[in-house]
């Protein structure tokens, strides 16, 4: 699916350009007339350029913030705060996520993420994020396929309920809203619409057989998520 | 008052989980920077490893955008949105907002400015801003971060989330505000 979605941007994006090139402009009186020029295709090709070299900007600016975060949770991990922090949302975890053992670090990560993202700390969330799929990767026996575990966190991850969606405050804020936070309300409801819809979508998605996980010689799995 | 409370939770947020988590290290005898500069080495690591992925989503986001195609999706899904009552101001945001954060903060930005912070325009946008997020360039790098590429039924998952998030959006705010 990424494959497709990856060809339609690149590929409809340069297809479009290209078809701009032809200046075609219904609006006129006179009929169709049009102004070919190559500006369309040479602007995408700069745009092209400006987001690699985003991209690689983005990537550098993260490394900071990256060691500061996976360094905290280091210390977290240590002292225990983490596995405190995971045994209280437990139950929900292992209902979530049976087939990730329940002490398992890769619960403490999760939990840490989704709450991070929940308290809007986007700069937070992304390390804690990317910890957590490591964690999830060494329960994985097919190292290039997404376990349901995987899945089910990504889902969670991109529909989290927000409490405090800090950044759109502060840009109400900043163009002088008469009551900067009046959007909370409504965002707690629509990203509860979304988390629901994830967790259903996802729950009814990894039965289908399209999506169904192959794992080669199955080895028997023991279901520690039921161990209480 | 409530913005004020809110405004205050996140000024401290961020000080206080730092404080928490290296006061209970300290309570619990860990070595916290040795531990912290040990920890802190894998970030150089990670962020180097998702560089090809980042690359491969943003330049294909970035030509999508630069050629004019997200305005011509906008012409189309017009008369559909409006069904629903999303005003065709919004719609650039709603197929941006899972393309790229930066994107969508643009978008937001400019309808605030174009049209006030609390026209129905505008709040719509901020909703939408706050409850979704950037779908793709999360499953990107995320599953790129561990080298899976066969990613099932992630993406159409977060994807059906992501459409139900801005409907909700939609209808939440003419409710709330409409």
């Amino acid at each position: 699916m990424i494959n497709t979605i990856w060809i339609v941007l690149m590929g409809g994006g340069i297809l479009v350009a290209a078809f701009q090139c032809l200046g075609l402009d219904y609006s006129s009186a006179t009929g169709l007339v049009m102004s070919p020029s190559f500006v369309p295709l040479t602007d995408l090709t700069k745009a092209l350029f400006v987001s690699a070299k985003a991209a690689v900007n983005l990537a550098i600016g993260l490394i900071g913030i990256m060691a500061l975060w996976l360094g905290l949770m280091k210390i977290a991990e240590e002292s225990g705060l983490v596995k405190i922090f995971a045994r209280a949302v437990r139950p929900i975890m292992i209902r979530l996520f049976p087939d990730v053992p329940a002490d398992h670090p890769a619960m403490g990560a999760m939990v840490m993420n989704i709450a991070a993202n929940m308290l809007g700390l986007g700069n937070a969330a992304t390390p804690l994020g990317l910890k957590a799929m490591q964690e999830l990767q060494s329960l994985n026996k097919v190292k290039d396929t997404a376990t349901n575990a995987m899945a089910t966190f990504m889902a969670l991850n991109t529909s989290s309920v927000t409490f405090i969606p800090a950044t759109v405050i502060g840009i109400r804020a900043a163009a002088n809203a008469a009551n900067p936070a009046e959007i909370i309300g409504p965002v707690i409801l629509a990203t509860g619409v979304s988390t629901t819809v994830a967790i259903i979508m996802i729950k009814l998605l990894q039965k289908l057989p399209r999506y169904k996980l192959v794992v080669p010689e199955t080895l028997p799995q023991a279901r520690e998520g039921e161990e209480v | 008052m409530f913005q004020g409370i809110i405004n205050g939770v996140s000024a401290v947020a961020i000080p206080l989980l730092i404080l928490a988590i290296v006061g209970h290290g300290w309570y619990k005898k860990v070595k916290v920077y040795e531990v912290f500069t040990d920890g802190a080495k894998e970030g150089f690591t990670v962020a180097v490893r998702i560089i090809p992925f980042l690359v491969a989503i943003l330049v294909a986001i970035g030509a999508f955008r630069a050629s004019g195609a997200l305005d011509m999706i906008t012409g189309l899904l017009a008369p559909l949105t409006a069904w629903i009552g999303m005003p065709g101001e919004v719609i650039p945001m709603a197929l941006m907002r899972p393309l790229s954060g930066s994107g969508a903060l643009g978008i937001v930005s400019e309808l605030i400015t174009t049209h006030g912070p609390d026209s129905l325009i505008a709040r719509m946008a901020a909703v939408m801003e706050g409850s979704t997020e950037t779908t793709f360039y999360i499953l990107a790098v995320y599953f790129g971060s561990v080298g899976v590429t066969k990613t099932r039924h992630a993406l159409p998952a977060a994807l059906t989330a992501d459409l139900a998030g801005i409907v909700a959006a939609v209808v939440v705010t003419q409710m709330v505000f409409g």
